[in-house]
């Protein structure tokens, strides 16, 4: 029998994309209230908004390049883990691991910048990778939950790196608290020349490149891939997949492991693009858990999350400098996670039709 | 000897300091969690309390009202998550992370219009009260000679045990929820509806309902530990004082196996560490930041040493459809 055509409305109603954008609509609305509540006028705080990302070349690289960069590639590492049936929640712990192999090769490995930057990347890659795959040996091979292991490892990987930014040969001295800088060598920032042809920020940065790259590798693995097929099977159905003589084990280590890496990137590129160096922490900075919500936002598909990516670094952006307290941004973010997770409601709704007797 | 005694006072009161809101957050999860809903806006659930007990404590004063207040702002949140999870059968994960994006947005939002567009509250006017003082203080006044010499200010006793309110209303929660988790029909029901909610559903149980109940609780309870912060621990509120509780809340329930009494054991470990490195932290040798990993590292290796596997409720995670 030939596929019934769907109509225009079973097509949209079947979309996640279409639930996605309903709800960043009311995530608008709800942040319209708030700000309305806090005595602004929206509409004018949207306008602000709005031309605080596109307004100005170097406005468009801060909101686009910097800001986005390490949320597109959490995100993708968060995305990457719900498709292979785990959660992970350690993305905070594998980009500030990623971020301290980063700094450390950057600082004391003397190299030209073909060299360095590969080696910074492939260090922090390596270093993520191990970090993620510790994780995943606890749960097969002693059951430690993934969850419970993975937030004690972002506490140890925090207090690890604030010990090493305060090492006596990597801390810059004079009573600061953050590493020496990372050799030129290893930094990815743009060319002075590049940024004046583009109009881009002085901050602008290659990492941005090496994020696409990352969302298309993934998207291949997980689509194109005996290795994505297998962690797919393991994450839809574990018993199925051992039955059909998939290793679970196996592969839910190396899924970690590659959500580690992805996550890991995220902070060397921060370090090798933005910072050039590494700071004591006084709090968890968020990359990794806001991570999560990417990857909500972008459906846990990897162009999903480079959108979502770009979307929720450039809000977070202009959500420094628009007027209105920063919050509003969280707020908005809340209630865009919130719909979309409650959507699934609509989607019942609109979906489910009396069929009964039908086919 | 008496600087043993004391350096062992300041430990437990410190111990006793740093658990309770792990211990309110973590009870809270273990409701949510055994009924079957994940919750992981437990941190968000936090927030919101600890804002709303510093606020009220603020503006009205009445440090118990400030309390309860904290823990009906967390059970508002909860009821958003319950809304989420049981009737529209979102997904968990999401709904949770929604809501701790929620809870500190929300809170901090709220905070700079109160006060003067800062993120952090005046200090609260009241702390709970330290409900033994009275007690310690009389003893040691009437009775000088024989009993009251161990309930002088600044003995064992004082330094060790007296403490805030909050303290052990937390632990007396234990007592109270493992009674209804072990003893009581809705504990039976609602450790049903976690495991398998379609027989428990057969037998005339009302899944939503319980679910409904559990996840309200776990906000309100998350909540109250979140102003166990600010109304005990330190007395105002600002963005930083809750960062990653939440968590390490849900991390104590999974370690005490989703039971009240294993939590409780988690959330007293946690709380030992972190009062550990307050001590040590200020006149060691060993680097304050690898003293402070001690309490993770512990516990991973606990589980690896000694606990094994915590196995999770069966139906946890997973929404519940009635079948028409």
């Amino acid at each position: 029998m030939p596929k019934k055509e769907q109509t225009l409305k079973e097509k949209i109603t079947n979309n996640a994309l279409f639930y996605t954008l309903l709800s960043i609509l009311f995530g608008f609305i709800v942040g319209a209230i708030a700000l309305a509540v806090a005595g602004y006028n929206p509409f004018s705080a949207y306008k602000e908004m709005f031309y605080r990302i596109f307004g100005r070349p170097n406005w468009r690289s801060y909101s686009f390049i910097e800001y986005s960069t390490p949320y597109i590639l959490t995100g993708l590492s968060v995305a990457f883990s719900f498709k292979t049936g785990v959660f992970n929640i350690g993305a905070e712990g594998q980009f500030v691991i990623g971020a301290v192999a980063a700094v450390l090769v950057g600082i004391f490995v003397p190299a030209p910048a073909v060299i360095l930057i590969p080696l910074c990347i492939i260090a922090a890659l390596l270093a993520g990778m191990a970090w993620g795959a510790i994780v995943g040996f606890l749960k097969v091979r002693f059951g430690v939950n993934e969850v419970l292991s993975m937030i004690m490892f972002n506490w140890i990987a925090y207090y690890f790196s604030n010990f090493v930014v305060n090492l006596k040969s990597v801390e810059v001295g004079g009573g600061k608290t953050w590493t020496k800088l990372i050799q030129d060598n290893a930094k990815i920032t743009f060319g002075k020349d590049f940024i004046a042809n583009l109009g881009l920020s002085p901050k602008a940065h290659a990492g941005i490149l090496i994020a696409i790259v990352a969302v298309f590798v993934i998207w291949y693995i997980i689509d194109k891939t005996t290795l994505g097929f297998r962690l797919k099977a393991v994450g839809y159905n574990r018993n199925a997949a051992e039955f059909a003589g998939i290793n679970a084990n196996r592969n839910i280590m190396i899924a970690l492991a590659i959500s580690g890496a992805l996550a890991a990137l995220a902070g060397a590129i921060q370090v090798m693009g933005v910072n050039y160096k590494v700071s004591q922490f006084a709090g968890q900075e968020g990359y990794g858990f806001n991570g999560i919500t990417v990857a909500l936002i972008g459906n846990t598909n990897p162009f999903g999350v480079l959108l979502a990516g770009f979307f929720f670094g450039s809000l977070k952006f202009a959500g420094t400098r628009f007027g209105p307290p920063s919050e509003v941004v969280d707020i908005m973010m809340g209630c865009i996670t919130f719909f979309i997770a409650v959507s699934s409601l609509l989607k019942e709704i609109f979906t489910s039709k009396p069929k009964r007797g039908a086919d | 000897m008496d600087q043993f005694m004391k350096t062992l006072g300041i430990i437990i009161n410190a111990t006793l300091m740093y658990t309770p809101p792990l211990l309110y957050a973590a009870l809270g999860s273990c409701f949510s969690e055994k009924s079957g809903v994940v919750n992981i806006g437990i941190e968000g659930m936090m927030t919101i309390g600890a804002f709303t007990g510093a606020a009220i404590g603020y503006f009205v004063g009445n440090p118990w009202l400030a309390f309860l207040g904290a823990g009906l702002a967390g059970a508002i949140f909860g009821l958003l998550h319950a809304f989420a999870c049981v009737t529209c059968h979102s997904d968990q994960t999401i709904s949770g992370t929604a809501i701790n994006f929620l809870g500190s947005g929300v809170a901090v939002f709220v905070c700079r219009m109160f006060f003067e567009g800062n993120t952090e509250t005046h200090p609260v006017k009241q702390k709970l009260p330290r409900i033994l003082n009275g007690l310690f203080e009389s003893l040691a006044a009437n009775y000088p000679d024989g009993i009251g010499k161990l309930f002088v200010k600044n003995g064992f006793l004082d330094n060790a045990f007296n403490t805030y309110a909050s303290t052990y209303i937390a632990f007396l929660l234990v007592l109270l929820f493992w009674f209804i988790f072990f003893r009581t029909r809705f504990g039976m029901w609602l450790r049903a509806v976690g495991e398998h909610p379609k027989a428990a559903d057969t037998l005339g149980i009302n899944v939503f309902k319980v679910r409904y109940i559990c996840v309200i609780l776990s906000g309100f309870l998350a909540g109250l530990g979140g102003a166990s912060i600010t109304l005990a621990t330190v007395s105002a509120f600002r963005p930083s004082v809750v960062i990653g509780q939440g968590f390490i809340a849900i991390a104590a329930v999974i370690f005490g196996k989703f039971t009240p009494q294993g939590a409780m054991l988690g959330c007293i470990l946690f709380g030992f560490c972190n009062g550990l490195r307050v001590i040590l932290g200020s006149s060691s040798v060993i680097p304050v930041n690898l003293i402070s990993m001690i309490p993770y590292v512990v516990t991973i290796l606990t589980l690896v040493i000694f606990v094994g596997k915590s196995r999770v409720p069966a139906a946890n995670g997973k929404p519940y459809f009635k079948s028409k």
